[in-house]
């Protein structure tokens, strides 16, 4: 079981309070990760990843143990430590004013 | 007793004005999705306790909600809106061509009798129909394919269609407006479309009367005369009165003929409002008086009402689809500003209060007449 945070706004939408646990078959990779999440919580498509393009939106962030993922492929595995649930995997909205 | 609803569209939220019939006690709801861009929310014709809302975010994109309570609950409706087919270029403000991109719903036009179909007027500017409450989304590729879309060019707010108008009399009648291209209508419910643009003229395009390219800011019909069409342009108050084929200005004495919102009293058709904004680049009253301008011969022809509205120091603007008005008798003339008020009149625009003061900029302004 993996753990996932999403930002606030994103909780609000997916009925959702504290850290998303999710199952992910086969190797870990943020593609993955966004499959199961928005399988589970179809109300997130479209909010993350672009439709069009498949890519992470570009006000948002993907980070997981201390290091910045956001310009890793999408098939890159995760860190051991995200796949097994010890480390989170971060969706942080980037620092945009507003 | 009869009652309103006013549906408020903010920076940063949904509120929901109500009040019974006399329209002076007012309850004010929200905010309804805190923190996010809500361009737009509308009741349904046909079942008022149907609303849609489009809500966006630089972060998150675009979310379609739906509520079948008028607007208690609501869920989360589709928002995946792809273009039909190769999405092409339009003119980016350079006269470059610029890839066509989806980023945002503008407006939501439910059904006059289907609470389960909508329209969607999108920017990138096109025109999207749901007829499953707003869980898919198809596009009505035909304006697109009218072949002038290498040629529309966004306005500062983007290349958005803003406006949608359904023709209670014929439902394959529909007419929109786009910024910056002009305005448009189809006859056989969305295959086809013709420009209806002759008599405008836009002096930041290269030939003033061109066939598209002109930066229609709203338009307003009342439903009993459904050839007779109004337009805030960029600049100038056009109408026409054969479903838009031919445009004539009817600015006439109004201070200044720029401005964002147009709308129709509910009972007098020739009846029309403006609110005169200074400039394309002051975006605020002239001398800092907010006034509304009403006409009642079809235009040419203006009184300012300011009865109960800032007559000296206002620098607030009104965007495009921020007013509205009730069915009530007298008619209801609702309208809100970039500074956070919402404003209502119960007696057509002879007077105004402010029904809310402190709401973030208010994007979008709409009205349902309760039983």
């Amino acid at each position: 079981m993996m753990r996932v945070k999403l930002p606030a706004h994103l909780r609000t939408l997916a009925r959702v309070e504290g850290e998303v646990n999710l199952e992910v078959e086969g190797p870990v990779t943020p593609r993955a990760v966004l499959d199961a999440l928005e399988a589970s919580y179809p109300m997130l498509r479209g909010t993350i990843r672009d439709y069009a393009s498949g890519q992470r939106r570009p006000y948002l962030r993907f980070f997981a143990c201390g290091e910045d993922l956001s310009h890793e492929s999408l098939e890159t595995p995760l860190p051991e430590a995200v796949a097994t649930g010890a480390e989170a995997f971060l969706i942080v909205g980037a620092i945009a004013g507003g | 007793m009869s009652g309103v609803r006013v549906l408020v569209g903010t920076r940063k939220g949904a509120f929901i004005l109500t009040a019974d019939g006399a329209r002076k006690k007012w309850k004010v709801d929200g905010p309804h999705f805190g923190g996010w861009e809500i361009y737009h929310l509308k009741g349904s014709p046909a079942d008022p306790k149907r609303l849609y809302a489009s809500q966006s975010s630089a972060w998150f994109g675009q979310v379609v909600h739906r509520s079948n309570d008028g607007g208690k609950t609501w869920e989360t409706a589709g928002n995946e809106f792809a273009y039909d087919g190769e999405a092409g270029t339009h003119q980016w403000y350079d006269g470059t061509p610029h890839p066509w991109e989806f980023k945002r719903v503008w407006h939501l036009e439910p059904s006059l009798n289907d609470p389960d179909t909508v329209y969607a007027g999108v920017e990138d500017a096109a025109l999207f129909r749901s007829m499953d409450a707003g869980q898919t989304w198809q596009e009505l590729a035909g304006l697109r394919g009218h072949g002038s879309g290498p040629h529309w060019m966004p306005g500062a707010g983007g290349l958005c269609l803003h406006t949608i108008l359904l023709d209670p009399a014929n439902p394959e009648r529909i007419f929109i407006a786009i910024s910056a291209a002009g305005a448009f209508r189809t006859e056989d419910g969305g295959k086809i479309w013709q420009p209806i643009n002759r008599g405008l003229k836009s002096d930041y395009i290269p030939d003033p009367e061109a066939e598209v390219g002109h930066c229609v800011h709203h338009i307003a019909r009342h439903p009993a005369q459904p050839n007779v069409l109004y337009m805030q342009k960029h600049w100038d108050v056009m109408r026409s009165e054969n479903g838009g084929d031919e445009w004539h200005e009817v600015s006439g004495n109004l201070p200044t003929d720029f401005g964002f919102v147009i709308d129709v009293h509910a009972h007098e058709p020739d009846t029309i409002y403006v609110v005169p904004i200074t400039s394309d680049s002051q975006h605020y009253p002239p001398d800092g008086k907010l006034r509304v301008f009403r006409s009642r011969t079809g235009g040419n022809e203006w009184e300012a009402l300011t009865k109960g509205l800032p007559q000296k120091d206002c620098y607030v603007n009104v965007l495009r689809d921020a007013m509205a008005v009730d069915n009530l008798d007298p008619c209801g003339v609702y309208f809100g500003t970039t500074g956070g008020q919402v404003y209502g009149s119960a007696d057509s625009g002879d007077s105004w209060t402010a029904i809310v003061r402190d709401l973030p900029a208010v994007l979008s302004v709409e009205v349902q007449t309760l039983p």
